[in-house]
């Protein structure tokens, strides 16, 4: 089944001894589900505590003397004023302001930042700033290192049996700590899942034994791809490939929170030029989020109709939602007919289905900022 | 009942033949959260699509067994897609078909032969 050029990563033994059904996933042989399924996993993320491998992201370290205006200039974040053990969400823009990909940057330490990017995007993405570091400035790819994501409302208590450093953590801070007895640690608290959660970067070496540890207490069951596709969808996130590609700016994409005011101000990030006109009068297309009413779920690719019937717009994600029990979609469509509350229509195999057009996200977060 | 290599099963009662999927196809596509069914009346040709059925990730066709004309589709599956998976060789059906040709059905595969092929994936 699986190809074998695949990579692999090193919870992949775990996975095939728990039955999961794997696939190709940006170039790594990953877990898509596990003998559960992706109903009953989604369901156990939101209700207890769900344990995914996301090792084929990439990790890297940026530091050296300048290493925030380095970064600064390819994304729209002030990066200089990001306070140690604090992370941020972010994006590398062309010159043109579209995504090359979203990321998570973070100081966990003193030591500039730890960033992590898409899978299927780190080898692009790691060239694309190395070309771009002055002197001083370099980028240290994490190869040896894992990466999980432990995430629902047990999480916490879950990983304050083997991670005691993290009790003072709040959403979206990171933190450079010991757990798992004196594995060194990156740790944020953060996920793609809408809960409260944590992303957790290890040694490879140590990555089998922490995810049997963790796997070991009776509120934690690993969960594949599939249902984090589906909890990230019921939390509004994109996914990069999908909702968010090189010609999409963050304000079509509805990610202006990550460019940063003082950014703003100085209009001094690659595509800075569009970016803020978007800002100052809305941009041609907009994120639109879909309440599918009735009939087949509207996937990837379907039309979005207005109320006559012309086309006008596009589904970019779209599935079925477990924890609302009726099909979810988002896409792209002109800013006048994203407000909540708009009849519109999908087109599914040729039949149009009647949605609304509802406030991301569709299932509230429950991220702790304050521990 | 008789089995397709596309993983569909066939009951033939007289000239009816009751149509779904097989529990291998059913397990192999999880949670199946809507069916779309075809129309009464329509016409099917062995091998067409006659079928769309989604799980949480994705949509798969279902291929027509034989040729025939569609006189029920599985009223329940609308309100309760998740019987496919409960119960995929009996309440989980998709369609009764009104058959042109015996022949269709006797060459499809029996219960062993279709076994055997799943030995094979």
């Amino acid at each position: 089944m699986s190809e074998p050029e695949l990579k692999r990563t090193p919870l992949h033994g775990a996975h095939l001894a728990a039955g999961a059904r794997m696939a190709g996933f940006a170039g790594y042989d990953m877990p898509i589900q596990y003998p559960d399924g992706v109903m009953k996993e989604h369901a156990w993320t939101r209700t207890s505590a769900g344990l995914f491998d996301v090792s084929h992201m990439g990790q890297a370290r940026l530091a050296g003397e300048g290493w925030a205006a380095a970064f600064e200039a390819v994304t729209p974040g002030d990066f200089a004023a990001l306070k140690p053990g604090r992370q941020k969400y972010s994006v590398l823009l062309n010159d043109e302001g579209g995504i090359l990909d979203d990321l998570m940057a973070a100081r966990p330490d003193g030591e500039g930042l730890f960033i992590v990017v898409n899978g299927a995007c780190k080898d692009e993405d790691f060239r694309f700033l190395e070309a771009r570091l002055p002197a001083g400035v370099r980028l240290t790819r994490l190869e040896d290192r894992a990466l999980f994501a432990l995430q629902g409302p047990q999480a916490a208590a879950v990983l304050a049996a083997h991670v005691p450093g993290f009790v003072d953590m709040a959403f979206m801070d990171s933190s450079a700590i010991t757990g798992f007895g004196g594995v060194d640690l990156i740790v944020s608290r953060s996920g793609y899942t809408g809960e409260d959660g944590f992303e957790i970067s290890l040694p490879a070496a140590e990555a089998a034994r922490a995810w049997d540890l963790l796997l070991a207490d009776d509120r934690v069951r690993p969960i594949g791809l599939g249902a984090r596709d589906s909890l990230r969808l019921e939390a509004g996130l994109p996914l990069y490939g999908h909702d968010v590609d090189p010609s999409v700016s963050p304000v079509e994409a509805d990610l202006s929170f990550a460019i940063s005011p003082s950014r703003r101000r100085r209009g001094d990030f690659p595509g800075a030029a569009r970016i803020l006109g978007e800002l100052s009068s809305a941009p041609s297309r907009a994120r639109i989020a879909l309440k599918v009413l009735e009939g087949a779920p509207a996937r990837e690719g379907a039309v979005i109709v207005d109320g006559a019937g012309v086309e006008a717009g596009v589904v970019t994600s779209g599935g079925f939602s477990p924890t609302l029990g009726h099909p979810i979609a988002i896409g792209f469509a002109p800013p006048a007919l994203c407000a909540p509350g708009r009849r519109l229509g999908v087109v599914v195999r040729g039949r149009t289905w009647p949605v609304e057009t509802v406030a991301l996200p569709f299932v509230p977060h429950r991220y702790v900022r304050r521990p | 009942m008789r089995f397709t290599k596309d993983h569909e099963w066939v009951a033939l009662d007289g000239d009816i033949a009751t149509v779904g999927i097989t529990a291998y196809a059913a397990e192999q596509l999880g949670d199946v959260v809507y069916v779309e069914t075809p129309e009464p009346g329509r016409a099917l040709k062995a091998g067409e699509g006659m079928a769309v059925v989604e799980s949480v990730k994705a949509a798969s066709d279902v291929y027509a067994p034989l040729s025939g004309e569609v006189v029920e589709a599985n009223p329940g599956l609308a309100g309760a897609p998740e019987t496919v998976n409960a119960e995929p060789e009996s309440g989980g059906w998709f369609a009764r078909v009104r058959i042109a040709d015996r022949a269709e059905y006797d060459a499809l595969m029996d219960r062993a032969a279709y076994d055997a092929f799943l030995e094979t994936l």
